[in-house]
């Protein structure tokens, strides 16, 4: 396994996974996280960071039903695994963990 | 959703993402994309759209996900290799009378293939030792008179040499050489025979022989230098320094001369396209024939183009098309000077001169082109009818092996790994083959390089290194080939259908290319064999042809340059010989000499003999008017003339008996006809029967024949050669019965029915080998079927025409079709054109067929029979 660390990317992503409950495949993340972002995200961008975090076994995936559109292509539907939650979690305290430690009045002088 | 022409992805760009997307991978990028394209469609418009679809695709061109790399299948496939090497052994270990089938009928087809390839590789070995030989060229010319075909020839003019270096560019050097160098070179009292050319002294720039001793740019300027060859040097100077010496040479027209040896080169290798054990200077040559004005004349002559050959080395990367070209132009130019005939010349390159086309006057033997292609065809004929074997044999048992296949796909192997094992399977049997076919290579080459005198005077047909990596390739090849369709075929199966119904023949019906595959095989086979009988019927034909003359016991011994007189006298003593007599040639073998012959203003082509008084009895030719000649003892001039009745006809001199004392001229001569023999065959049976004289003129004998009248034959022969050893030591003795004379002016139709006969012996094995296999196949699997017709009440009898029609057909089909189309060839092309021919008839047409049929007969009877007389209750018990 490559390093269980998350990038600040991957992070969105895997978010935007759980946001997105059960309708998370790629076109929709990418959407999503240009609405949220306000970024301009490149399909190729989002892909790559979906087959690492599946290697990572943060998400885990399976196809969905073929429709009509998407010229009768399956879409890939993600789910944020066990681990991927676990981690997500961790993150989420490290950040919470600083965001108590800085005094209210540090944040007014910045 | 959108109206019916939604528009698309670009084609390209998607074909590339699914060439190289991993399928894992590719169903929902591609539908990622799409989803985007559409997208874009309506955003930025369809342009745009494809513009940012083809960057998408290009982007996504990424580790994750492109395929494995191919060395990844490779390497399974190498992995895969040895259990496929496993399972093909065990399989052909099983089956051995199959595995013995497809082995024996490669192996000899493939054994005429390696003769072949070990043939045309030596072929075109040729003249590879010269140094840049790619730039070297013969100037061949082409010779028109007036209206008749143009010959091809591979002399030209001694002026064309001059011409050459006068007017084109682009020659590196040149050189001349002229026929008929040689002689008896006298040292002592040795005599040694030598032949060879004479030459200008470039010839060491133009070609590499190696030269041993001598400066090589100069050892052929003086008059009267002769350069040796290693071995001759040897033989006349035995262990002293030949360099420098002097010794007579008495060549075989003209006077003795003395010449000095100014250079030795190592004899010419085996794979030169001509040989030579001397070489004359080639100013000698031009002081002995360019003495006078009319000698000079005729020395630089345009039409003094029948003994002469020129070879030039062109300059490096000059245009060679450039240069034909101009010596057209020439050649049509100076040919514009002459009314009766028109000459031009091309340029032959020497790499392939033994292959190249047919050419009259040639520097020495050569194969020939055509023949190569001929023998080329019919080998691949021979190997296709192997292959076609094992195509026929594997199919059908592949009902045995679609179990296996099924198994194979189900565990998950893939088509192609499916046709990879069964194309391995054929290779192993091939490989086998090829130790087979080696040894029986071994055993027909002496065979092959004996068929002509003139291929094993020019071929050895060794075995290289180089060849032996070819014979593998060549045997790789033949298994790819042959296993190409049993494994497509195979590999196709789907693992359900063979599984689940194994018994099935459902699967197997619609391959009728096995009945076409029957068919073409028996049908080459008929084909060969009709050709062979059609050979040898021609053959003894024209042995047998009542050719006007009587040929019987007359030995026909060559003068050499002895005084006939001499000759007569000595031969007169041994009392075995009846009569003798003398002649210039010996005619209806092939060659004829022709005069001009004219009587009033009308003039045409005599052809002749020139006789003495005894031929005409000994010869037993028939004199329907006027008289034979009288005795002549010395020289006088010619001045009588006997005809045949054709000639009389082409000049309308009336009746045999009005014709006699009319005068008529040839070469300018007026001869006075004395008498008229019956029409005979003088030329051979090909051609027809055209205007003939004999003539008498004491000057031009060349044979001596000799009438036998003897019991014991080689005690008289043993007489004759004494007689001739004590005339002429140094001469071996040359003699031929003229019934071998006339055996070999046919001998292309012994060599054109041994070639096709063993070809047809070949195809006939193979084929039936075939047959059998498919017979034991037949029988096998329809053991059953057999059996409960049996207890129904069926007859042997009617068991056996069941299996063996199906067979029948497929023969009488090859036989409907072998016959007709061999008889239109031969009609056609072969024996089109021949004068007197034996006619094909209906023996020559079916006896190659009933052989066949009763072959093929036997083969499937044989085992019909074991199966019909099975007892049913043994088959149908193990169910």
């Amino acid at each position: 396994m490559k390093g269980t660390n998350l990038g600040e990317f991957e992070e969105v992503v895997l978010l935007t996974i759980a946001s997105l409950m059960s309708d998370a495949y790629s076109v929709a993340i990418c959407d999503e996280i240009e609405r949220i972002t306000e970024r301009k995200i490149t399909l190729g961008v989002v892909h790559s960071v979906l087959n690492r975090l599946e290697e990572k076994g943060f998400v885990s995936s399976q196809l969905g039903e073929a429709t009509k559109v998407r010229g009768g292509r399956r879409k890939r539907y993600f789910e944020v695994t066990h681990a991927g939650k676990a981690t997500l979690m961790k993150v989420k305290e490290q950040r919470d963990e600083l965001w108590s430690l800085i005094p209210e009045f540090n944040l007014k002088m910045i | 959703m959108k109206d019916e022409k939604a528009p698309n992805p670009p084609r390209l760009a998607d074909k590339f993402l699914e060439w190289y997307c991993r399928s894992e991978v590719l169903e929902d990028l591609q539908g990622d994309l799409y989803e985007h394209f559409d997208r874009n469609v309506t955003q930025k418009g369809v342009r745009k759209a494809r513009a940012i679809y083809w960057l998408d695709v290009l982007k996504f061109f990424r580790l994750y996900t492109i395929r494995k790399l191919r060395i990844f299948n490779n390497i399974m496939t190498f992995i895969m290799f040895k259990n496929y090497f496993k399972t093909s052994v065990r399989s052909i270990a099983r089956n051995k009378l199959f595995s013995a089938i497809n082995v024996i009928g490669l192996a000899i087809s493939m054994s005429i293939g390696l003769l072949m390839i070990v043939f045309i590789s030596e072929v075109f070995s040729f003249d590879k030792f010269h140094e840049n030989g790619d730039r070297i060229y013969r100037v061949n010319n082409i010779y028109q008179e007036q209206l008749e075909d143009p010959t091809l020839f591979a002399t030209t003019s001694v002026i064309m040499a001059e011409k050459i270096k006068e007017s084109i560019p682009g020659v590196e050097s040149q050189v001349l050489m002229t026929r008929n160098f040689g002689g008896d070179a006298k040292l002592g009292d040795k005599v040694i025979p030598l032949n060879g050319f004479w030459a200008t002294e470039e010839f060491a720039e133009v070609f590499s022989f190696e030269v041993l001793r001598g400066n090589p740019k100069t050892m052929l300027f003086e008059p009267n230098s002769i350069v040796l060859t290693d071995e001759s040097a040897e033989k006349i100077f035995g262990d002293t320094d030949p360099m420098n010496q002097t010794f007579t040479l008495k060549p075989n027209y003209g006077d003795e001369e003395i010449f000095k040896v100014t250079g030795i080169i190592k004899k010419p290798p085996y794979n030169s396209h001509f040989t030579f054990q001397a070489l004359g200077s080639y100013s000698t040559y031009m002081h002995q024939n360019a003495k006078d004005e009319e000698g000079k004349r005729w020395y630089n002559a345009w039409n003094n183009m029948w003994m002469n050959y020129v070879y030039v080395k062109l300059e490096p990367n000059t245009d060679v098309e450039h240069v034909n070209q101009q010596l057209i132009a020439l050649g049509e130019q100076e040919s514009e000077k002459h009314e009766r005939f028109t000459i031009t010349s091309t340029l032959q390159p020497l790499y392939g001169m033994m292959a190249g086309p047919a050419l009259s006057n040639n520097i020495g033997p050569s194969i020939g082109g055509e023949i190569i292609w001929i023998l080329g065809a019919l080998t691949l004929v021979v190997l296709l009818s192997a292959g076609f074997n094992y195509t026929n044999l594997s199919v059908a048992r592949s009902l045995k092996r679609a179990k296996e296949v099924g198994v194979r796909k189900v565990i998950g192997a893939t088509k192609r790994q499916v046709f990879n094992q069964f194309i391995i399977e054929a290779t192993v049997i091939s490989v086998l083959s090829l130790f087979l076919a080696y040894f029986l290579f071994l055993v027909i080459k002496p065979y092959f390089l004996g068929l002509d005198p003139s291929i094993e005077r020019s071929l050895h047909l060794d075995i290289t290194a180089k060849l032996f990596l070819y014979f593998v390739l060549f045997a790789l090849l033949v298994g790819l080939l042959a296993g190409f369709f049993p494994a497509l075929f195979l590999s196709k199966l789907q693992a359900i259908q063979a599984l689940k119904n194994t018994g099935s023949t459902k699967l197997f019906s619609k391959v009728n290319m096995r009945k076409v595959l029957i068919v073409v095989q028996f049908t080459l086979s008929m084909a060969f064999i009709i050709s062979a009988s059609i050979a040898y019927t021609q053959f003894k034909y024209a042995l047998d042809f009542d050719l006007g003359f009587k040929t019987e016991n007359v030995l026909n011994v060559e003068l050499q340059q002895n005084d006939w007189q001499k000759v007569e006298t000595a031969f007169a003593a041994i009392p075995d010989i009846e009569a003798i007599s003398k002649s210039a040639m010996i005619p209806s073998v092939g060659s004829t000499y022709l005069v001009d012959f004219k009587y009033g203003n009308d003039s045409t082509e005599l052809s002749y003999n020139t006789i003495d008084e005894n031929y005409i009895d000994l010869m037993g030719h028939e004199i329907i008017a006027g008289v034979n000649f009288s005795k002549k003892i010395a020289e006088t001039e010619e001045s009588e003339i006997v005809l045949n009745e054709e000639a009389l006809k082409r000049f309308n001199l009336g009746t045999p008996n009005e014709a006699i004392g009319k005068r008529v001229s040839i070469e300018d001569q007026v001869v006075t006809i004395i008498g008229v023999v019956r029409d005979f065959h003088f030329d051979k049976l090909e051609q027809g029967i055209n205007s003939f004289g004999f003539r008498n003129n004491v000057e031009s004998f060349y044979f001596a024949n000799l009438k036998l009248n003897t019991t014991d034959l080689p005690a008289t022969m043993v007489k004759i050669e004494e007689a001739w050893n004590e005339i002429d030591p140094v001469h071996a003795f040359k003699s031929q019965f003229y019934d071998e004379n006339i055996e070999m002016a046919y001998s292309q139709y012994i060599l054109m029915g041994m070639i096709v006969g063993f070809l047809a012996f070949v195809t006939i094995s193979i084929a039936a080998l075939g047959l059998l296999g498919m017979a034991v196949y037949t029988a096998e699997t329809r053991m059953k079927e057999i059996s409960i017709r049996k207890v129904l009440g069926a007859t042997e009898g009617s068991l056996i025409g069941l299996l063996t029609s199906g067979f029948m057909w497929l023969l009488i089909i090859s036989a409907t079709l072998a016959i007709p189309l061999t008889y239109f060839f031969f009609e056609q092309t072969i024996l089109n054109g021949i004068e007197n021919r034996a006619p094909i008839g209906p023996l020559e047409l079916f006896t190659g067929v009933l052989i066949i049929f009763s072959i093929g007969i036997i083969t499937i009877g044989s085992q019909v029979r074991k199966a019909a007389r099975a007892n049913p209750a043994q088959t149908l018990r193990s169910e």
